[in-house]
């Protein structure tokens, strides 16, 4: 009734190509970044830290192994590696030269992070699959052991971590123990809300399509004369610089500090499965993946205990632990049976009947 | 889609010479010794009983194999090996046996894939979807309209592929090859396991292809009543040799072809 494609007429090309081409959605997504945005200043410090700034942080990342995984169709297991090269290269950069604003260096660090990327994505030309994984995987184990072997990379800092140091922006501090969740929200909610739009016109043009012909089919797509190294490689790279920009968000505005233990092959694993269940090939899934394996243990932590306590059931805090692990791990089966291409895909069919509703079809 | 600068004139002129072409797999010899021309804007099918190298013969033409012996000379200049996508930027484009189309895509932006030779706009203005890269998507979604309208399939424009008929399928995988705006077609059965309304559209819209864009055309089929109908010349394969070679009506009446293709009495 209230979202229907109905009377939208597209006169022009740009007008039938648009990312968005119906009213009613440009409308939701306006409404979704204005909340996003004044949740800065209507949340608590608790759900700024603790909640949104680390949602966003994993939804670039699983943007970022989206594009790689999802559209360019190559297995990658070495996500938390190419995320430690953000944040070292961030950490490196705005220490050598900190007079150069602390944002253009996290969005430099993801550079770093593409190069290597790039680097370790060779060997995708020949091998593929379930193989690839495991060659990226070598990604993983070198790149953390570069970690924590070259002290250089942390200004020889006897502890062996990345610490932010006081960064500011307008005079505002935004990295560091002064700078408050409201600011590191506000900034960690630009960057995405900004790399998220370069993505889809990515996926949206030429290149989202070289990726998704070489998922599908490469020797169809080789004969059209897309080239699968470049291709590939492009896709590595970009998949990387995502990874590598979330990284430096992960430590410097989440954490404050980190040592390399948070971009082990866990973490690759975390954001891998945020991408599965959330949708590949799709950048909303990504967010619905990241809010799903993320924020729904959070949710269950404070809301099991308040639905325990009126039947007289006081239970310990391992106990709720442990629920939250049995109910989140039967939700993902649950979501997996259900629709195999992920929530993205639900949140598409749902679309649909609400286009069409209150009839079937 | 483009004229070629001199469609019926320039017909005539050898397009593509194979030259005792032989291509062999360890022991297994799939070609040996075949020899035959393609000659602008002609209709040359290449037919043969199952297994004759027919199709090897076509992943030779367009670069997935490069023969073992013998060369493959392309507007006149001998080809050196080369990878496909090299073959595509040299104006050979191909539909296969089995769709190959990118099944997750619409049929717009399968149509549109095959235009990706023609696309320049660097990365940079890639990443904005904005100028250059917005004026080239616009451009050559015009080509693509057209297209879709000459295969009458504007019904399915934004319908993934994968959902779609086969013979649709067919279709649309036909219209991503013109899009490219080939040189030389090669369609491997354009018209396997289609019912004969489907066989009729598919035989209209090759032939307007080669009479409207003079567009080269090699085709494998195994309906003779298509080959013989739509063909100008016909090279027969059997066991990788070349056993016949002419119009429709000399293969015809060859009696190596009829051989092959009722067998012999011992």
């Amino acid at each position: 009734m209230f979202y229907r494609e109905a009377g939208q007429f597209k006169s022009t090309y740009p007008a039938d190509m648009a990312i968005f081409p119906l009213r009613e959605d440009r409308i939701g997504i306006a409404v979704i970044i204005l909340a996003a945005y004044s949740l800065a200043f209507l949340g608590n410090a608790f759900l700024l830290q603790a909640v949104m700034i680390p949602f966003l942080v994993f939804s670039l990342a699983a943007i970022g192994l989206n594009i790689l995984t999802g559209y360019a169709g190559l297995l990658s297991l070495g996500t938390g590696a190419f995320m430690g090269v953000g944040a070292y290269a961030c950490y490196k950069l705005m220490t050598a030269f900190p007079d150069v604003n602390v944002i253009v260096w996290i969005f430099v660090s993801g550079f770093f992070s593409a190069a290597i990327g790039a680097l370790f994505g060779l060997p995708s030309l020949r091998i593929k699959g379930f193989y690839l994984a495991v060659a990226t995987l070598a990604a993983q184990f070198f790149l953390q052991w570069c970690f924590i072997r070259i002290p250089w990379l942390v200004n020889y800092n006897v502890s062996g971590a990345l610490d932010a140091p006081l960064r500011t922006l307008f005079g505002i501090p935004v990295l560091g123990a002064t700078a408050t969740p409201q600011t590191r929200y506000l900034v960690v909610l630009t960057i995405v809300i900004l790399l998220t739009w370069v993505a889809s016109n990515l996926v949206h043009g030429r290149i989202g399509r070289a990726w998704i012909a070489i998922r599908d089919m490469d020797l169809a797509a080789e004969l059209m004369g897309i080239r699968p190294l470049q291709t590939k490689l492009l896709a590595f790279a970009v998949s990387s610089y995502y990874c590598g920009v979330a990284g430096a968000l992960l430590v410097f505005l989440w954490y404050g500090g980190a040592e390399y233990d948070v971009f082990n092959i866990n973490q690759s694993f975390f954001i891998l499965f945020m991408v599965i269940i959330g949708g590949l090939g799709s950048l909303i899934g990504s967010f619905f993946g990241a809010a799903l394996i993320f924020i729904l243990p959070i949710v269950l932590g404070i809301v099991l205990p308040a639905m325990l306590s009126p039947f007289g059931l006081s239970v310990g805090a391992d106990v709720i632990e442990h629920l939250r692990f049995m109910i989140v791990g039967a939700l993902i089966i649950f979501f997996l049976i259900v629709e195999p291409h992920g929530l993205a895909r639900l949140w598409q069919i749902g679309k649909q009947k609400l286009l069409v509703w209150p009839f079937p079809y | 889609m483009r004229a070629p600068d001199n469609p019926v004139a320039a017909k005539g002129d050898v397009l593509l010479a194979v030259d005792n072409v032989s291509l062999g797999f360890g022991g297994v010899k799939a070609l040996s010794d075949v020899s035959f021309d393609i000659r602008r804007g002609e209709i040359r099918a290449i037919i043969g009983p199952n297994g004759a190298g027919k199709t090897s013969m076509l992943n030779c033409i367009n670069g997935f194999y490069y023969p073992t012996e013998g060369r493959i000379t392309f507007k006149g200049v001998k080809r050196p090996k080369m990878r496909p996508y090299e073959a595509a930027r040299g104006g050979i484009a191909r539909t296969f046996q089995n769709v190959a189309l990118f099944k997750s895509m619409s049929t717009l932006d399968n149509i549109m894939a095959g235009r990706s030779l023609k696309m320049k706009s660097n990365f940079f203005w890639q990443l904005f979807r904005h100028g250059p890269a917005m004026k080239e998507e616009v451009e050559h979604r015009r080509v693509v309209e057209e297209i879709i309208d000459f295969l009458e399939i504007q019904h399915i424009r934004k319908i993934p592929v994968g959902r779609l008929p086969y013979g649709l399928q067919k279709r649309v995988e036909l219209g991503r090859a013109l899009a490219m705006e080939p040189d030389l077609l090669l369609l491997d059965e354009p018209m396997a396991g289609m019912n004969l309304e489907e066989k009729e559209d598919m035989s209209r819209f090759i032939l307007e292809v080669n009479q409207q864009f003079g567009t080269t055309i090699a085709l494998i089929e195994h309906d003779m009543g298509v080959v013989m109908d739509l063909s100008d010349r016909v090279v027969v394969l059997e066991y990788g040799r070349k056993i016949a070679d002419g119009t429709p009506d000399v293969v015809k009446s060859d009696q190596r072809v009829i051989d092959a293709y009722l067998g012999v009495a011992h």
